[in-house]
């Protein structure tokens, strides 16, 4: 169908990416990032469960013939269907108890490394470069939200 | 209701659930980023790497010049001159040549001045200068490449060290020219010295604007502390490498293709002196250690291995550049040919002669090391993206490392994101030193420590400090501007090549094709392994209900075209594709590094690169063109004037 190869034509351009030698495979550390960038929100343990079924025998790559079907059943049955602003919003509030509309830095990275699929060090460093505001030293998640969902889209 | 534990676990149970979230949110954020981001990478390292594999493709043309040398044909003089001066020339002729007594250092010298034999103090007053970005005097530099020389030439191919609980070691990778980063490892980590051995794989030179100052800050060291500060030779410690390398887009609004880097940094930091320095740093690399191996257990190397690698049969030989294999045939070209250098009878390294014929099959074994590259799969296939060398799988890792009882293989030559990266089961080590090596802010550079338990424990930085302040996003955006800036300078290179291939798509002229056509015929002539679709919406501004106008967009590229007048558009194309190339063999022609070559020495070039490249052209043709090109109409031509005249103004400047 029509819409089958579009999607396929997607998975194939994202794979390319990671192809260094142009064999179709790439090494199995950039599966999340592929997966990722077709749109889809995986926790990690569902890509742990993805890199399973794809993985060449613990090899450390994986061969497009594996991925394809794999990735294009996740795309046709939105498996990791994407996250609604409001949801995203409403996590953020959950955290900000007293809903003040905006989170100092430390109380974020005390979530985020301490709770869920924790954050690395580095991880947590890199959100905080992107996310907090330099002149207030805070993290201004309403419109952060919308302004980051923006700068993907352009 | 509900008592207080009721309560707040519940609260707990939606903290975890929103930090999950979260964590799920901003991971996909980052990871569309780092999709753009290494998108922007691949069109520099295929920018890179084509330009790498032309200087393999020039490799080849001397293997074609020497094939076609006959004592007859009109080119003799003219291939002889090529590798004449580019022989090994006796130890006695060298001695002379190092002779830097009756350079005199004038009072109005500022810089350092050095004393020998090299202290630790000296080094340090050197590293201390460099800082400041003052220049070392000639008579200095000569100096120490003359001590270097003598010294490289009894050290073994391959270095031995150990290292125990009071003594670690620190090993660095490519550093490219790219002073700041040497600074910053000597701030982080300290000055070697016997308490701190360093290892430093190779690539120092090239790209880069301080090539000349890593090598006499590292040349320095070695001589103080030849027991603890070890050279690993890399793929660009190669004249015939550093006559060329091309600088892919950077934020230069004018493209300067081929600014070969270490040479000609050389040559404008000494007018006076700069050939003489070449000629001893051209002697100095091909004496350089091809590896390092720790405690009998870790290897360095430049690339890696492959699966013919065999470090005892690399303990003996000598080479000059990897770039251009012995061969039997090389004793007709010149008589004065000798059997190759007669090292020191004690010194560790037998050298054999380059006629003999057990070097041919050494020779590949040390483009290996120096050029290849690791991959996921098993197996062992020839390096078809860098042009030399091969790709080694995971077993070959395992053979090689078994066979030779080691247990980490520790190489370089891959610039890495975050300065370093496993592979092989962690059995294969890249490290790289060099920050923001593509663009401000592609990556971190990194170096190892390891202890007597051979675990590596890297550190990581970024030179620049501007960059380190930039948000993901803003880095990125200042890379794809680069990358694309770099890009459409390829696609104006391949002008003609890329209209004739559309055209094929275009069977009634109407100017305008698909853009599923647009793609492939562009991947067709530039061969860069780009996702040219994805690309498309950053390089074509315009398009009609999906078409390409491409004549249209062709003209947009909008590059002022170069300044030679020449009758014959074809020649002028293959000139301008081919020009970084040409440049090489010119400044192989120069020999004494004039800046000059003759008009018959262009003739000739012209004839036999055409040859090679499979064109007709006329004798005639080329004269012409020869003539055009002496601008002064003195008989002969400026390379730099030549070289000035592919020079290109981007008026398009898209940002």
């Amino acid at each position: 169908t029509e819409e089958e190869n579009t999607g396929a034509r997607k998975i194939r351009a994202a794979f390319h990416v990671f192809d260094h030698k142009a064999d179709n495979t790439v090494d199995v550390r950039e599966v999340s990032t592929i997966i990722y960038s077709l749109g889809c929100f995986p926790t990690k343990a569902d890509i742990h469960r993805f890199v399973d079924e794809v993985e060449e025998d613990n090899m450390g790559y994986v061969h497009l013939d594996k991925f394809l079907p794999v990735m294009t059943k996740v795309l046709l049955e939105n498996k990791f269907p994407p996250i609604p602003e409001e949801n995203l919003l409403q996590a953020f509030e959950v955290l900000d108890k007293e809903r003040r509309g905006y989170m100092e830095p430390q109380e974020l990275a005390k979530y985020m490394k301490s709770e869920g699929e924790t954050f690395s060090q580095e991880e947590m460093n890199e959100m905080l470069t992107a996310l907090v505001d330099e002149k207030k030293n805070l993290i201004c998640y309403k419109e952060l939200i919308s302004q980051l969902t923006l700068d993907l889209d352009t | 209701m509900g008592c207080g534990m009721g309560k707040s676990s519940l609260q707990e149970k939606k903290s975890i659930r929103a930090a999950l979230l979260i964590q799920r949110w901003y991971r996909q954020y980052v990871a569309r980023l780092e999709m753009r981001r290494r998108c922007t990478w691949n069109i520099f390292q295929s920018i890179e790497y084509a330009g790498e594999q032309d200087q393999i493709k020039l490799y080849s043309f001397f293997g074609f010049l020497m094939d076609h040398f006959t004592p007859a044909s009109s080119e003799r003089n003219l291939i002889s001159h090529i590798f004449r001066e580019n022989e090994i020339c006796r130890d006695t002729e060298w001695e002379r040549y190092f002779c830097y007594k009756d350079i005199e250092v004038p009072d109005s010298y500022t810089g350092p001045h050095l004393t020998f034999p090299m202290t630790f103090c000296g080094v340090s007053k050197l590293v201390e200068a460099f800082k400041q970005k003052q220049q070392l005097h000639a008579r200095y530099v000569l100096q120490i490449l003359g001590e270097t020389w003598r010294l490289l030439r009894i050290l073994p191919n391959i270095n031995h060290v150990s290292v125990c609980q009071t003594k670690e070691i620190t090993i660095c990778g490519d550093l490219h020219g790219q002073l700041e980063d040497l600074l910053l490892i000597f701030y982080k980590n300290g000055l070697p010295s016997s308490e701190k051995p360093y290892i430093f794989n190779g690539d120092f030179v090239d790209r880069g604007k301080s090539s000349l100052e890593i090598l006499l800050i590292l040349f320095g060291f070695l001589l103080v502390y030849p027991n603890d500060l070890h050279l690993n030779r890399g793929n660009h410690e190669d004249h015939i490498v550093n006559l060329r390398s091309l600088k892919s887009g950077t934020n230069l609004i004018h493209f300067v293709f081929a600014r070969y880097g270490f040479t000609k940094e050389i040559l404008g930091k000494y007018r006076v002196h700069g050939k003489k320095i070449l000629k001893l740093l051209q002697k100095i690399f091909s004496w350089l250690p091809l590896a390092t191996v720790i405690n009998d257990k870790v290897l360095v190397v430049h690339g890696g291995i492959s699966n013919s690698t065999d470090l005892n049969v690399l303990s003996n030989l000598q080479y000059v550049s990897v770039l251009r294999p012995p061969k039997v045939v090389h004793q007709t070209l010149n008589g004065n040919r000798n059997e190759g250098d007669n090292g020191p009878a004690e010194g560790r390294r037998r050298v054999r002669s380059l006629t003999n014929h057990s070097s041919l099959k050494t020779f590949p074994q040390i483009v290996n090391l120096l050029w290849s590259d690791p991959m996921p799969q098993n197996g062992c296939i020839s390096n078809e993206v860098r042009g030399g060398g091969c790709y080694w799988g995971p077993d070959v890792t395992e053979e090689v490392l078994g066979r030779h009882n080691l247990q980490l293989l520790i190489r370089s030559h891959e610039c890495k994101q975050d300065g370093y990266e496993f592979c092989h089961n962690r059995r294969v080590l890249t490290i790289f030193s060099a920050s923001n090596y593509y663009e401000v802010g592609s990556n971190r550079g990194a170096y190892i420590r390891m202890g007597a338990d051979l675990v590596p424990h890297f550190i990581q930085y970024q030179a620049s400090r501007t960059c380190r302040d930039l948000t993901l996003r803003q880095r990125y955006n200042i890379q794809k501007r680069s990358a694309l800036r770099a890009l459409r300078e390829q696609l104006f290179v391949h002008k003609s090549d890329l209209i004739r291939a559309y055209r094929e798509f275009d069977p009634h002229h109407t100017g305008k094709i698909s853009m599923r056509h647009w793609a492939s015929a562009t991947e067709t002539v530039l061969k860069l392994g780009l996702p040219w679709r994805v690309l498309r919406s950053q390089l074509v501004s315009r398009t009609h209900y999906g078409m390409v106008d491409y004549q249209q967009w062709i003209k947009e590229l909008s590059i002022t075209e170069p300044k030679l007048e020449v009758s014959d558009t074809s020649i002028l194309e293959t000139m301008y594709k081919n020009h970084s190339n040409l440049e090489t063999i010119f400044r192989i022609i120069d020999t004494d590094h004039s800046g000059l070559i003759s008009l018959e020495e262009f003739r000739q070039t012209w004839k036999l690169l055409s040859s090679h490249l499979k064109m007709e052209i006329s004798d005639k043709a080329i004269t012409d063109l020869a003539h055009s090109i002496d601008f002064n109409k003195d008989g002969s031509i400026d390379i730099n004037e030549f070289m000035e005249a592919f020079r290109l103004v981007d008026l398009s400047a898209h940002g």
